[in-house]
């Protein structure tokens, strides 16, 4: 009796997961996710992670080689690594979304009309993707910049204005694909406006490639904007900032090669979590039984 | 026959589409491209009738429908119903217009958005056009499935969910959502079993008694075609050339086209196999549609008149017109 009992309540329950829900439970989304989510988490509470002051010196522990009480070492200053590295994550998290985000919108709104209503603006808009792109990006950033002048909000700008280009360019082409399709056509026998065509059925069923671009994004984002301010660029030191901290490591890096090595891992792990999580979300945000 | 005033005109309609010409074409001064695809189509179709539009591929069935439909401007010509011309500019008259002529489309697969639910697709058709207030929309939702014999938990399903059949019939509800008058349906079932292509031809011819519809169904099946129509329209390249009752048309063609295309389709009757075409030569490109009659050059009747005029669509008796220069003496002969 007992034994039929256990045998009972041990019988697996043949539940079956949702496909999206087993997308979802893969390693790598789970690596990524874990990463991004640590990763967010340290942007928002700094001061609840990080050992230190980022800011104050201890001229006892100049240039320290990680240690119990420094794992990441110190600096020429005797500023805490760890605690700098923690601390820039608010900073190149914000970086990782202001620089990509208003360039996805505008890209996403523009691609969108110029592949719905075609004529001279879609090519206009033809040329200047040929312009943009000729450029190499960095090249074309650090331009803008130097005319707006160093800083955080000057290189959202900049990139916003180059960058919009390429997510628009990648809807103009997915709204064109779906534009094929007999349902937008369904849409305009039904007497819907163009507005309603485009950002209620042609622009949800574009989103996959665009979220798992503005992901990957993201990652470049991190990249450029550490790049930046590796460059005196992007943010300002004593702020912070992967790019500023290798910046300043780079001078000791014979003798104290964990200053720039430890935000440069900072910025792989991140930029890796991006990518991961950008990969997953394509498999589970396709439409089913759409090919 | 009494005169029925009739829903819908259409006359002398023209659709070109040029093709793109390259820098390099135009240095080379080659002419532009243009595909003729509607070269002067006439119809009138009668309230409550069904009306068949056969041809080839690529003889412009298909843009005949989609510009009955609005989906493509005509060059030339005008599109009346119920004797007002619907004007290009003007937005609300055009909306009006869609209101009342909807379209069906072939490919099950990519004519429902896969994101919406059936019953967000209709209640977005419902609510754009203020066929129902809001708190009636879900009792309308019920009775457009029923109509359409689909069940009712349907409406919360997703496009995936469905066989071809079942998407064709959601198509159907969602033109029937705005109550319109008449229906195109651009070869409903053509990508549909055969068995599947019954039902939904049936519940259509269900639909028409029970709503008085009128439909316009564009096939290249003629055997679904004959058993559909009341009258049909045989199209070749881009001009009908033969229009009239459909027992009459398919018993009797007129127009040596006509006759081919009849000819040419398979019989079920093993002693009537044929292994000989009936017709010769291909289809002409619509990018060169030949001068006089479009048919002459496969014709086995063409004369030297045929080459160079234009046969117009002519009375031939009360039943149906034709356009053929010879329609007479190949009655009698």
């Amino acid at each position: 009796m007992t034994q039929l009992d256990t045998l009972q309540a041990s019988t697996p329950q043949k539940k079956k997961l949702h496909p999206r829900v087993k997308a979802l439970l893969r390693p790598g989304f789970l690596l990524g996710f874990f990463i991004l989510s640590s990763s967010i988490l340290l942007a928002v509470f700094p001061w609840a992670f990080a050992p230190y002051d980022p800011n104050a010196f201890d001229f006892n522990a100049i240039q320290k080689s990680p240690s119990w009480a420094h794992p990441f070492g110190t600096d020429n200053l005797g500023r805490d690594t760890l605690s700098r590295v923690i601390w820039a994550y608010q900073v190149d998290m914000q970086i990782a979304f202001f620089a990509t985000f208003f360039a996805m919108v505008i890209g996403v709104v523009v691609g969108s009309l110029v592949a719905y209503h075609g004529g001279i603006a879609d090519v206009l808009f033809g040329r200047l993707v040929d312009v943009t792109i000729t450029f190499p990006f960095l090249v074309l950033v650090i331009a803008v910049v130097a005319v707006l002048g160093p800083g955080l909000t000057n290189m959202y700008v900049a990139v916003t204005l180059v960058q919009w280009v390429y997510y628009a360019r990648l809807t103009r082409a997915e709204i064109m694909t779906q534009m094929t399709s007999d349902y937008a056509s369904a849409g305009r026998v039904m007497g819907y406006s163009s507005t309603r065509i485009i950002f209620r059925h042609l622009l949800p069923n574009a989103t996959t490639p665009l979220i798992t671009y503005w992901m990957t994004d993201m990652a470049l984002a991190i990249l450029l904007g550490s790049s930046l301010g590796y460059l005196g660029l992007g943010a300002q030191p004593p702020q912070a900032e992967w790019g500023v901290l290798i910046a300043e490591g780079r001078n000791f890096i014979t003798t104290a090669w964990w200053m720039s090595l430890m935000p440069g891992i900072a910025i792989v792990v991140t930029g890796l979590g991006f990518s991961l999580v950008g990969d997953s979300l394509a498999d589970v945000l396709r439409p089913r039984g759409a090919s | 026959m009494t005169y029925e005033a009739p829903v819908l005109e259409v006359e002398d309609l023209h659709l070109h589409f040029p093709l793109k010409r390259t820098l390099f074409d135009a240095i080379q001064r080659k002419e532009k491209r243009i595909v003729k695809a509607l070269n002067g189509v006439s119809l009138e179709v009668k309230r409550g009738e069904t009306l068949g539009i056969v041809g080839e591929s690529g003889c412009g069935k298909s843009t005949l429908a989609r510009c009955l439909a609005r989906l493509y401007e005509a060059d030339k010509g005008t599109i009346r119903y119920d004797g007002q011309e619907v004007a290009a500019k003007d937005a609300g008259a055009l909306r009006e217009y869609n209101r009342k002529v909807q379209m069906m489309f072939q490919d099950p697969y990519s004519s429902l958005n896969p994101r919406m639910t059936v019953r967000q697709v209709l209640t977005e058709a419902l609510r754009v056009h203020n066929m129902r207030p809001p708190e009636q929309i879900n009792d309308r939702i019920a009775e457009l499935l029923d109509l359409v014999r689909l069940p009712q938990d349907a409406a919360d399903k997703l496009p995936h969910e469905f066989s071809g059949g079942q998407r064709q019939r959601i198509a159907i509800a969602r033109a029937l959502s705005v109550e319109p008058e008449v229906l195109v349906a651009d070869e409903l079932v053509s990508a549909l079993d055969v068995s599947v292509q019954a039902q939904v031809v049936n519940l259509l011819l269900e639909l028409q008694d029970k709503l008085d519809l009128t439909i316009l169904f564009v096939a290249h099946d003629l055997r679904l075609v004959r058993h559909v129509s009341h009258r049909v329209a045989v199209i070749y390249l881009g001009t009908i050339v033969e229009i009239g009752d459909s027992e009459q048309l398919f018993n009797a063609p007129k127009h040596p086209y006509s006759k081919a295309l009849l000819a040419a389709a398979p019989s079920l009757d093993p002693d009537k196999r044929h292994t000989r075409p009936s017709i010769s030569g291909e289809l002409p490109s619509p990018l060169n549609v030949p001068k006089g009659c479009a048919f002459h050059a496969r014709c086995p009747h063409a004369s030297g008149r045929c080459q160079s005029e234009t046969p117009r669509l002519r009375a031939l008796d009360e039943l149906g017109n034709v356009a053929c220069h010879h329609a007479e003496a190949l009655l009698s002969a």
